[in-house]
């Protein structure tokens, strides 16, 4: 939030219908982040890799949005970075957005396409995570979330 | 209930009775039943052109808010966001929800007059591709107030409007709004070339069809083999964008010039759509006015076929400086500048026709003459841009924007203005007011041109197109507060128009049959036609029949009364061939359009929606085609 | 150097842009062959208007029924017809040949002095110095160019088509994503040229220029020396406390500053930002004052651009603008 609330989400984030959620702009721009910032290093388009995937619809700290807020501002043990210094709260919303895009359970509206570039998997607004939930999760460490 | 009735011959009943039981066969009903199930060639018409002009006073408003933004550098009126939605809102929606619509609408209203028959050919294809018309526009007039529109511009490239660019389903929108307005001309072009080829009068071979008819024919064999290469483009977006496929993907194979070849292919041949139209037009406004038969028939028909031919060998020229080959670049100057030629003879052959003439001076001959010489800069600055130099320079900027209102409103607008004050009696059964008319000429004449003849001068100072302010730094601010001003002129001159038009249509002094004595068959039936349009088939000895037999008209008789029939005739020269039953109301095309609006709509969102939409579609397209048991064409 | 510079950009601003101000060596070309279309145009739009004048305005005997012709006068307009028609094509012919022979002079010879890579990017330009020198030189928005020397562009679109044109040197050419273009220009006389993005790119098209600063080479020289050394160390207090900002808030993330930690590509390299006339692609004047208040809310001045708004107090807003005009 610009006003500099982060955590959890204000009133007016829900006022406004889930902005960072639901809102196109702020899903693309998210994904614009998510290369800008260098996510695919640990993450790839997904999939993970150094880091945990979003895929497969296992969130280790749930799937909230306001978690996955926390997670980028604020890092993670086993190897996340803290973003607070790197990018402003907006975009770490923006982000937080698009992130619980790639793994939600049934795909949004209002997800982005496909790229133009060479691809890894199918787009977005395809829902993967829906077809690759089965797979179960793939822990990196004992102390990333439960074993299924 | 055919079969019940006696069968009757019209050449058995008197006048009167002949009339009486006409209208009660050809009669659409009334009620909310017959507004939805009307098949009628004419009512059809009238609500497109009337819908069609409605798009053009909202475009028109779109108009004004860009101008009012661009009055000033760094004008805060709007924000870039709703800026670009506006601009791309008002090209395509002057180009597929006025311009063509209302050209092809008035070949859909006069082309079964002019060649004496009664119906257009699949008068229910042409009650469904209104309603798919109509269906379009408001899709993208609705995405506009829900603050959806796209916001590509109208040729909307590729890699913008594009999955990862063109966020949200604005872009969505705007292909599916094309497949919509495609769908729609498709199916008025397809009536069009039938009723030409196969539903003329007896008598009319080739060499007396009248310019008008030509050119919607011709303009319709243009849509035919252009709109296939938009359609293709739209669809290949739109399963980019949700399904995810590679069309336009560089990274995976794709090409994103292949959109800009497959859009322009139909793209230019779309300027000629709306142009041959309207010279039509302007060919029966000169020989009406100028007292004598255009100059030059055959030249004319030819100029039509050729540049409906050349209109697919030019696309390229707008893609110059995209990075295409010299050589390529080059044979698409020499083309582009070969269109010319056709052009320039059917200027000739109207001059000449002035000079020979007697030029009475209404105002559909003083709307002729605004466009030729508006249309006469606009065809000189088209042969500037064919040159890939000149292009480099003016490409994308407001030069162009000037060339193409030039041609556009210039070419087009202006002889369909004409053709409004001109064919208005015969569609309303009232004139237009002569004093009005004037004023509306003017100030349209003079606002034009002091709008959009300095934007050439902007354009060679610079100023590229779409942007959605300047700063104040840069040396456009008085030209573009001047534009901003003269806009006014033009559009209060569109508003005496409309003001026109709607008071006419209520208490315009009444028309006779044929107020201005024109020559073509359209004129030979009262104001406004029945719905049978002729009591009896005229029969054709000449190019201009109400001039060369203005007594008496020799009629063909012999077709039945109880039922709809017309004639077919025979392609080159139209002997009688067999009487042809022509369809009644039917709700069906109206089902089938809303069906296949929910199934075009809904694919916007899910790939789905067109399986699942195909079920509906195809439960309507079964009602309409349902076998009636009646016997078909009788010799 | 720069007074000069700024004299230049005073005599520049008048025909900034103008397709007819011409400098480069195709613009002149391609001037001339303007001027020989729009006066010949102009003729011919004159014939064709008096012969409709003429034609309307003529003292003529009562004709008779319509649709009676006299064949001697269609046998004359017939002539006239086919005489205009040929006028035409030997015009159109003409107008082809002149335009075959300008592209061919378009093509500047072919040996280049340098070249210069210019990718587009939503809204602004990232322009890299490829030959001859083998150091990096990264700058962004400006473009030095020596004048009287052949420049060869490589452009690349980065993510959607933009368009290179700064009609006082050249036509323009598109940046195409996956598909790279060349142009090559060639400054006649040294000064400061606009340039915009020509093709829509987006919410921010209107504010995508650019400028081509041509310059002797002597200067030329000095300006890609000084090009090459990295940032100084700043030594006021002020300025270093911007430093600081810099390099601990969000803005290292996306912008390079060469000889500091700040290493991001994203947004434009700044290491000699101080030293360019115009910041934001051509949005403002480079000044403390215009730094401060595109950082403080870059959002209100290009709404829509990929720079994110970062909440500084005035103190650090202060310094940091105070470092980034001091990196000249």
């Amino acid at each position: 939030m610009p006003n500099g609330i982060s955590g959890a989400p204000p009133e007016i984030f829900l006022a406004l219908g889930r902005p960072y959620e639901t809102n196109a702009y702020n899903l693309s721009q998210g994904k614009r982040l998510y290369s800008w910032f260098g996510c695919k290093a640990c993450h790839a388009d997904g999939q993970g890799g150094a880091g945990p995937a979003f895929l497969d619809g296992w969130w280790n700290y749930g799937p909230e949005i306001v978690s996955i807020v926390a997670s980028i501002r604020d890092g993670r043990p086993h190897g996340m970075p803290a973003f607070r210094d790197k990018m402003t709260t907006e975009q770490i919303w923006q982000l937080a957005g698009y992130v619980q895009t790639i793994g939600a359970y049934s795909v949004k509206t209002a997800a982005p396409g496909r790229n133009d570039e060479k691809h890894t998997r199918p787009a977005e607004n395809r829902g993967p995570a829906a077809l690759l939930f089965d797979e179960g999760p793939r822990p990196l460490h004992s102390d990333q979330g439960p074993r299924p | 209930m055919n079969e019940a009735k006696p069968d009757t011959r019209d050449s058995e009943l008197a006048p009167p009775a002949l009339a009486a039981a006409l209208a009660e066969t050809w009669r659409t009903p009334a009620g909310l039943w017959g507004v939805l199930a009307a098949v009628d060639h004419k009512i059809i018409a009238r609500r497109y052109i009337i819908t069609a002009f409605v798009f053009l006073a909202l475009g028109g408003v779109l108009a004004l808010l860009m101008r009012l933004q661009l009055a000033q550098p760094e004008a805060r009126v709007l924000s870039p966001d709703r800026y670009n939605q506006i601009f791309t809102m008002h090209g395509t929606n002057m180009m597929f929800l006025f311009a063509v619509p209302v050209l092809e609408a008035i070949g859909v209203y006069l082309v079964p007059l002019m060649v004496g028959t009664r119906n257009i050919a699949f008068p229910r294809l042409n009650a469904f591709s209104y309603w798919i018309f109509l269906a379009g526009g408001a899709l993208l007039w609705i995405a506009f107030v829900l603050d959806m529109a796209p916001d590509v511009g109208w040729f909307a490239y590729v890699p913008l409007s594009g999955p990862q660019y063109g966020t949200g389903k604005r872009a969505d929108v705007w292909a599916q709004m094309i497949t919509f307005t495609e769908i729609a001309a498709l199916a008025v072009a397809v009536e069009i070339v039938v009723t030409v080829l196969k539903q003329r009068a007896p008598g009319m071979s080739l060499d007396r069809i009248p310019l008008f008819v030509w050119s919607m024919l011709a303009t319709s064999f243009v849509v035919i083999m252009a709109m296939p290469a938009v359609i293709f483009a739209s669809t290949s977006l739109i399963l980019d964008r949700l399904v995810g496929t590679h069309f336009f993907n560089p990274a995976e194979g794709g090409d994103v010039l292949l959109w800009q070849h497959l859009f322009w292919f139909f793209g230019h041949p779309e300027v000629y759509i709306i142009f041959l139209p309207a010279v039509g037009m302007v060919s029966a406004i000169v020989e009406t006015f100028a007292r004598r038969p255009v100059f030059g028939y055959l030249a004319m028909v030819m100029a039509l076929i050729a540049t409906s031919i050349l209109a697919f060998g030019l696309w390229v020229h707008h893609m110059f400086v995209a990075g295409l080959p010299r050589l390529g670049q080059s044979f698409f100057t020499a083309s582009s500048m070969s269109i010319a030629i056709p052009a320039g003879v059917q200027v000739f052959c109207w001059l000449a026709t002035l000079w020979d003439g007697a030029p009475v001076f209404r105002t559909p001959l003083l709307f002729v003459i605004g466009f030729i010489v508006t249309f006469v800069i606009g065809g000189l600055t088209g042969v500037m841009v064919a040159s890939v130099p000149f292009d480099t320079q003016v490409h994308d900027t407001y030069f162009v924007v000037a060339h193409f209102h030039y041609v556009l409103i210039g070419g087009a607008v202006f002889p369909l203005l004409g053709g409004i004050y001109y064919w208005f009696p015969k569609i309303t059964g009232r004139m237009m007011s002569e004093t009005l008319g004037k004023w509306a000429f003017w100030l349209i004449f003079v606002g034009f041109n002091l709008t959009f003849f300095p934007m050439h001068i902007l354009g060679i100072a610079g100023m590229p197109r779409r942007i959605y302010t300047y700063q104040p730094d840069m040396p456009w601010y008085g030209l573009n507060m001047f534009v901003s001003i003269s806009s006014l002129v033009l559009v209060a001159g569109f508003l005496v128009f409309f003001v026109d038009a709607i008071r006419s249509a209520r208490v315009g002094a009444s028309a006779a049959e044929n107020p201005w004595d024109a020559p073509t068959l359209e004129w030979a039936t009262t104001s406004p036609p029945p719905s049978y349009n002729f009591a009896q088939i005229p029969v054709v000895n000449g190019l201009s029949p109400l001039w060369d037999q203005p007594a008496c008209l020799m009629v063909a008789s012999g077709l039945r009364t109880d039922r709809r029939e017309l004639i077919v005739s025979t392609v080159a020269t139209a002997k009688p061939q067999v009487r042809e039953a022509s369809p009644r109301d039917s709700i069906w095309p109206f089902w089938a359009a809303v069906a296949t609006s929910v199934m075009l709509i809904g694919s916007i969102f899910t790939p789905w929606a067109v399986v699942w939409g195909s079920v509906p579609v195809a439960v309507a397209l079964i009602g309409w085609f349902w076998p009636k048991a009646t016997p078909e064409d009788e010799l | 150097m720069l007074a000069p510079a700024a004299v230049l950009m005073l005599a520049g601003c008048a025909g900034w842009q103008s397709v007819i101000d011409v400098q480069g060596a195709s613009a002149i070309s391609i001037k001339q062959l303007i001027i020989l279309f729009v006066a010949v145009c102009s003729v011919v739009w004159a014939m064709v208007m008096a012969v409709l004048i003429r034609a309307l305005w003529q003292e003529r005997e009562e004709r008779g029924r319509p649709a009676d012709l006299d064949p001697q006068t269609e046998r004359r307009m017939t002539r006239a017809v086919i005489a205009a028609t040929a006028m035409t094509v030997v015009i159109l012919t003409a107008f082809t040949t002149a335009s075959f022979f300008t592209t061919r002079a378009l093509s500047l010879a072919n040996h280049d002095d340098l070249t210069i890579k210019v990718r587009g990017q939503q809204w602004w330009w990232s322009v890299e110095y490829l030959s001859p020198s083998e150091q990096r030189l990264q700058t962004a928005n400006e473009i030095h160019i020596p004048v009287g020397r052949n420049v060869r562009l490589q452009l690349e679109g980065a993510d959607v088509i933009h368009s290179f044109w700064v009609p006082n040197l050249a036509g323009k050419q598109d940046l195409i994503p996956g598909r790279p273009n060349t142009l090559t220009i060639r400054a006649e006389r040294p000064g400061m040229y606009r340039g915009q993005c020509a093709e829509f790119c987006g919410l921010q098209h209107a504010h995508m220029a650019f400028f081509v600063i041509a310059e002797e080479p002597a200067a030329f020289e000095r300006w890609v020396n000084s090009q090459q050394q990295s940032a100084t160390d700043p030594s006021d207090a002020d300025v270093i406390a911007g430093q600081q900002v810099f390099l601990s808030r969000p803005c290292a993330a996306c912008h390079t500053i060469r000889g500091t930690s700040a290493t991001g590509t994203t947004g434009p390299d700044l290491t000699h930002v101080g030293g360019r006339k115009y910041i934001a692609a051509g949005l403002l004047e480079t000044t403390r004052g215009s730094l401060a208040a595109w950082i403080a809310d870059p959002q209100a001045l290009k709404p829509g651009n990929n720079m994110p708004m970062v909440p500084l107090n005035a103190d650090e807003l202060r310094s940091v603008s105070a470092y980034l005009a001091s990196l000249k």
